[in-house]
């Protein structure tokens, strides 16, 4: 039991968050526009550092502080990536970045003027 | 040599390789928020190896590091994007 707790579930956290981490990084290369890259690396790369963390915790299990500076990684990460993203998706469509050409549906397209970046409702249509 | 053992030597090839992948993207990225993220992506990678390191060299240290890198990430993802978003206003 002893070394199941010490050894193995670090061990599968650690490789589970570098796989995905790994996954993050051949989507960022891989994928043909700006936001498909993001979703990749945002999610997934958030998701590793998560189980990274709580390998480090579940490692140090009896030292009080370094399972909080894990837990306050985590929470901090959870909190700041998906506001990073936002504003980097949020910047690109106002720079007048191109989508893919195979992109299906541009909910904005027809309803953002670039020009004064405002935003039409659907009622003025 | 241990089961983690074994485990922190792979992961730190995949992140190695995770960096590298990400660098190629940040040196061909074709529009300037193709490379914030992949910047972005590599500073994630670097707090993931920062964990990695501190559970192979029993140095808890490094997790303060990895909670500094995390916030200056974040600041410099978005001093990025009211720089761009400012720059297409013009």
């Amino acid at each position: 039991m002893e070394v199941i707790l010490t050894e193995w579930i670090p061990a599968l956290l650690v490789l589970m968050g570098a796989s995905f981490m790994l996954l993050a990084a051949i989507g960022v290369m891989r994928l043909p526009d700006v936001w498909m890259r993001m979703h990749a690396s945002t999610k997934s790369a958030t998701f590793g550092i998560g189980c990274m963390a709580i390998a480090l915790a579940v490692w140090h299990l009896d030292e009080l502080s370094v399972v909080m500076r894990s837990l306050i990684i985590i929470g901090f990460v959870f909190q700041t990536a998906p506001v990073a993203a936002h504003m980097i998706g949020r910047a690109a469509y106002r720079m007048g970045v191109t989508p893919w050409r195979g992109t299906k549906r541009d909910e904005l397209r027809g309803r953002y003027d670039p020009e004064t970046h405002s935003l039409a409702s659907v009622n003025d249509h | 040599m241990n089961v983690l053992d074994g485990a922190v030597a792979l992961a730190s090839v995949m992140l190695a390789l995770a960096v590298v992948l990400a660098f190629i993207r940040l040196l061909r990225g074709p529009s300037l928020p193709d490379r914030v993220v992949a910047f972005d992506l590599m500073t994630s990678v670097a707090v993931g190896i920062m964990a990695v390191y501190s559970i192979a060299a029993e140095e808890t240290v490094f997790l303060d590091v990895a909670i500094v890198l995390a916030l200056i990430s974040f600041l410099g993802t978005v001093a990025f994007a009211r720089y761009l978003e400012q720059r297409g206003k013009k």
